[in-house]
């Protein structure tokens, strides 16, 4: 293949990967696109090793052997609650390939730049490197956060804003010195400077490892500061920057293809960091700036001593409950991060499925942050079965639930809040919540009175129409199906 | 502890406190439970149901009251029926000790542990045991069929051979427990139903049983007070109110008032002139005849003729429900024994920190303990003050927003040509590729349905892996360094592509319709 032919392939595969996310747009679509994206894969990857300078086939066809062999095996083993764990260390893996190509790049002797070329070509292995290192840290900071191996509790450094600032700093002065690193002078001199062998590297090398260090730290302190339920901003965040490292190294390697595919995929992550930073009523950079953990106290308590409903919360019993879906027409269930915890959602398939069978008009509502990741509720329940058309966009049911006569929410809490519509000195004030004390009884599974992680109270468990059902969700769930 | 449930002895009453159904319940809670033979005759069930249920069917009361630890009953207990109680006996029926000083005095003086039913606090925790709305519910129900038993035509509107049938218009006075039962059921059985309150945020409970709220135009127009009950109200008020009445009076078929303000007599708010304006043949339902009544023509358990209007005042109307009510008030007694036996072990703790059973709590040990401390909590929420602020909140949200997309475009457009001024004509064919890609992007995954969230993150990782590329030109590089950072990148990525790829796979194949 010439290189002219591998440029038509990479056309072909850009087009495909395109149409790869296009096909995601409906469930009907979406495992033609999922091909589109695999064929376009396997396409540019052909068109790669097949064309000009790819020689060492050997190496090649067992690392990617090994590779894929290890990536087969995740792929199989994970569980559908562990999703969003999956997700955030793949992140990292784009992120690390990219610190190393970008390494690679710089210290590879066959290709030279110079003069401007030089300089702009260091910028984006500079560039390149520093997303990709702090993907790495941040992705792999994450994936301990939500595989549980670190608390999910925000870490607040004191200064840390500070800390952030210094090291974005000195990643610039470090820029400026690394373009100074490569030898100066008219493009004559510079070769002749290369010829003797002063490449200016030796120096270039010392920075971008202490630049890289000092990125790695940056993720590292990036996430640690940011706490559990923020994790879907978190992780369509990394998602976003993995996509820009790959891009970068798009630039540095003048690869349109990996252009284009650094640019789908970070707009695709900052895209979704904005649906899930909207969602939560929250600006994108409070979100990066650090959990509601140190502004929250401070307002609640001032919210606290003036009208804060008060009440008590009324508990009920799994028989009543089962009772209560006997005699509804309409039931919702409002799923939260507290079912994916408990493993909950196959007993809640069956409970709907039980229902669907009685004639009840049967639904769930599921918020945007709802669970870890954009989308997690979704193929929990697809896991278990439930027919995708059941399951509702907080837009498409919040109207409804003034109709509904049971909503059971299982193991949510902020994002059925009232407050945030109803008191405007709450932290979530704002917030779109699911609207669900309209309904005409509400069934709250819970394993305690505790606050959700934005630390509110929420007056949803003390009206009139909300009854408690205590314990673990799981274990709950099929209580009332029993009793069914 | 042993139960004891007697007959009831007031003329007429047909209900009972215990049915075979709460009885399986009241006994997992460790309680032997013992009834009068005959007892619910008059509910429809008999020995044998109660035999079935594993109750002892003691042959007559004083053998109840003898051996039983606590009596259950449904009416205030009669003289007779006091003096047959012991100290240190508990009994749980009706009491009403507002109107009953003299009761309260000869129960204490027996030295018992008196719980009334009609005392249980109206807080959110003790609705299930709140008899006075499973029982104003039932009167409310009955009222209507009591009306309809009296009155000469149709409910439903109908368009017969024989001509037109206009539907009968119904009005409701005071949207209660009971009030809104009655709402209920006249429009079930077709009627026009209107209903007033003097507490106007009741009219959209009014308007969701199927009832007409009728507004009286007036600004002091709250009267809602302590514990969701009505209280009494301004002249300016009532006036407004009476000429609402007397219009409505000239049109409406059947009247129901359930009119009733805590220990006092019920209010007179329909007058005998605004009787006589009524239609002949209409019918009026008086709910409040046992303290009084809302009419001054009401005699309590009678039906009076005045002017052709039919004046019901009729105090028994649940027990004229007795199965339905003997089970939803046995229910209420269940629930109160929950309560009251925390440990499941078949003792009865009456504990006074508990503000259901304080509330309930009369008498203890002989000592009048009414009326309890005014309740700690409102089960009322807070008023929604928030609502004005709102649109603030979304004012202030609008502003914030950048509003000038213009600005940000010209910011752009200056910091291209910046760049392109500099930059070689390599770059920028590039960066057009870039630039284009994400608006690309941007427009694809907007497309893209939330549900499918997470394939789309895992498809983006897979297809991030695609910097295997990169990696792939490295490694065949003279470097051998070089080399091996470019096999641990086509390592690390393939292992994204792969996984990334059929883990999306295995995601997509679960969405099912």
């Amino acid at each position: 293949m010439n290189s002219g032919m591998v440029t038509a392939a990479y056309i072909a595969a850009a087009i495909l990967f395109i149409l790869s996310l296009a096909g995601l747009s409906k469930q009907e679509t979406a495992r033609r696109g999922n091909v589109f994206g695999i064929s376009g894969m396997a396409l540019a990857i052909v068109a790669t090793v097949l064309g000009p300078g790819v020689t060492s086939y050997g190496i090649l066809l067992v690392m990617m052997g090994i590779g894929g062999a290890i990536g087969a095996v995740f792929a199989k083993r994970v569980e559908m609650t562990q999703m969003p764990e999956l997700v955030a260390i793949l992140h990292s893996f784009v992120g690390l390939a990219a610190v190393l190509v970008g390494f690679a790049s710089y210290l590879d002797p066959d290709t030279v730049y110079l003069g401007t070329e030089r300089t702009i070509h260091d910028v984006e292995i500079y560039l390149g490197i520093l997303i990709g290192a702090l993907t790495f840290t941040g992705s792999v900071v994450a994936f301990g956060k939500l595989s549980g191996k670190l608390g999910s509790k925000p870490l607040i450094l004191p200064n840390r804003h500070l800390l952030n600032v210094g090291i974005g700093v000195g990643c610039l002065i470090m820029l400026f010195l690394f373009i100074g690193a490569a030898p100066d002078g008219e493009i004559a001199a510079q070769q002749a400077a290369y010829a003797a062998g002063d490449t200016g590297k030796g120096l270039g090398t010392f920075l971008l490892v202490v630049m890289t260090l000092l990125a790695f730290a940056f993720g590292v302190h990036m996430v640690m500061a940011i706490g559990g339920a923020d994790m879907p901003v978190v992780i369509s965040m990394l998602n976003s920057y993995s996509g820009w490292a790959a891009a970068a190294t798009g630039f540095m390697l003048s690869n349109d293809l990996l252009i284009v595919v650094g640019a789908l995929v970070g707009s695709s992550g900052a895209i979704l960091s904005y649906i899930m930073c909207r969602a939560m009523n929250r600006k994108f950079l409070s979100v990066i700036m650090g959990g509601w953990g140190d502004a929250a106290p401070s307002s609640a308590g001032a919210a606290d001593d003036s009208d804060e409903p008060q009440g008590e919360a009324v508990p009920i019993s799994a028989d009543d409950v089962a009772e209560l879906c006997r005699d509804a027409d309409s039931v919702v269930i409002v799923p939260g991060y507290g079912m994916a915890v408990a493993h909950a959602q196959h007993p809640v398939s069956e409970l709907v499925q039980k229902l669907k069978a009685d004639g009840k008009n049967i639904r769930f509502a599921i918020h945007p942050v709802a669970g870890r990741m954009p989308g997690h509720m979704n193929v929990l329940l697809a896991e278990a079965n439930v027919p995708y058309d059941l399951v509702l966009e907080m837009d498409e049911i919040n109207e409804e639930l003034g109709d509904t006569d049971v909503v059971i929410v299982i193991g949510a809490n902020d994002i059925v809040n009232p407050s945030a519509m109803e008191n405007p000195d709450s932290p979530i004030a704002g917030m779109p919540v699911l609207e669900v004390w309209n309904a005409k009884t509400v069934i709250v599974s819970k394993r305690s009175m505790a606050t959700g992680y934005a630390g509110v109270d929420n007056p949803l468990f003390i009206r009139e129409n909300t009854r408690m059902l205590f314990g673990d969700a799981k274990d709950s769930v099929q209580a009332v199906l029993q009793a069914l | 502890m042993i139960i004891g449930v007697p007959s009831e002895t007031h003329p007429g009453e047909n209900r009972v406190a215990l049915t075979p159904e709460t009885a399986g319940r009241i006994r997992s809670l460790g309680h032997t439970l013992l009834v009068e033979s005959g007892a619910g005759q008059a509910s429809d069930i008999s020995d044998e149901a109660y035999r079935e249920a594993e109750v002892e069917v003691a042959s007559d009361a004083r053998a109840v009251y003898e051996r039983a630890d606590m009596i259950m009953k449904v009416r205030a207990p009669s003289d007779s029926e006091v003096a047959q109680l012991r100290s240190g006996q508990i009994l749980v029926s009706f009491i009403w000790p507002g109107q009953n000083e003299g009761l309260m005095s000869s129960l204490a003086e027996r030295g018992v542990t008196a719980i009334a039913m009609d005392s249980v606090p109206r807080i959110s925790r003790a609705q299930k045991l709140d008899a006075l709305s499973s029982m104003a519910n039932i009167g409310g129900y009955r009222a209507v069929v009591e009306a309809a038993n009296q009155f000469g035509r149709f409910f439903t509107g109908q368009v017969t051979a024989a001509g037109k049938v206009p539907p009968a218009k119904v009005l409701v006075i005071g949207a209660g427990v009971a009030g809104l039962a009655a709402i209920g059921a006249a429009r079930g059985m077709g009627a026009i139903v209107r209903a007033f309150d003097t507490r106007p945020e009741v009219a959209e409970q009014v308007s969701s049983m199927g009832g007409e709220f009728l507004m009286l135009e007036f600004d002091d127009a709250d009267g809602a007070g302590e514990g969701g009950y009505a209280k009494t109200m301004s002249d300016e008020f009532i006036a407004a109110e009476m000429a609402l009445f007397r219009e409505q009076a000239k049109e409406v078929d059947i009247v129901i008032t359930t009119a009733l303000i805590p220990g006092r007599p019920a209010p007179e708010l329909w007058t005998t002139d605004m009787v006589e304006s009524m239609k002949p043949g209409s019918v009026i339902v008086d709910l409040a005849a046992e303290q009084g009544g809302n009419c001054k023509l009401t005699r309590a358990n009678e039906v009076v003729e005045h002017s052709g209007v039919k004046i019901i005042g009729y105090t028994d109307l649940p027990s004229r429900m007795a199965a339905q009510s003997s089970q939803l008030y046995g229910t209420n007694l269940r629930h109160l024994l929950t309560d009251l036996t925390p440990e499941k072990d078949g003792v009865v703790n009456v504990n006074m920190e508990d503000e259901v059973i304080r509330g309930a709590t009369v008498i203890k040990e002989g000592e009048i303990t009414w009326p309890p401390p005014p309740p700690r909590l409102s089960a009322a929420p807070a008023k929604p003050a928030a609502a004005p602020v709102m649109p603030d909140l979304a004012k202030a949200a609008e502003e914030a927003r950048p509003s000038n997309p213009w600005v940000a475009m010209i910011v752009c457009g200056i910091a291209l040509l910046a760049i392109g001024s500099v930059a070689p004509p390599d770059f920028m064919s590039h960066f057009t590729v870039f630039a284009l890609a994400c608006f690309v992007g941007y427009q694809v995954v907007w497309a893209v349905t939330p549900a499918l969230h997470t394939p789309l993150m895992s498809v983006t990782n897979a297809i991030s892996g695609i910097i295997v590329v990169g990696a792939l030109l490295q490694i065949s590089a003279s470097s051998g360094f070089v080399v091996f950072l470019a096999a641990i990148a086509t390592l690390i990525a393939s292992i994204n592509i792969v996984g990334g790829f059929m883990v999306t796979q295995r995601m997509l194949k679960m969405f099912r319709r």
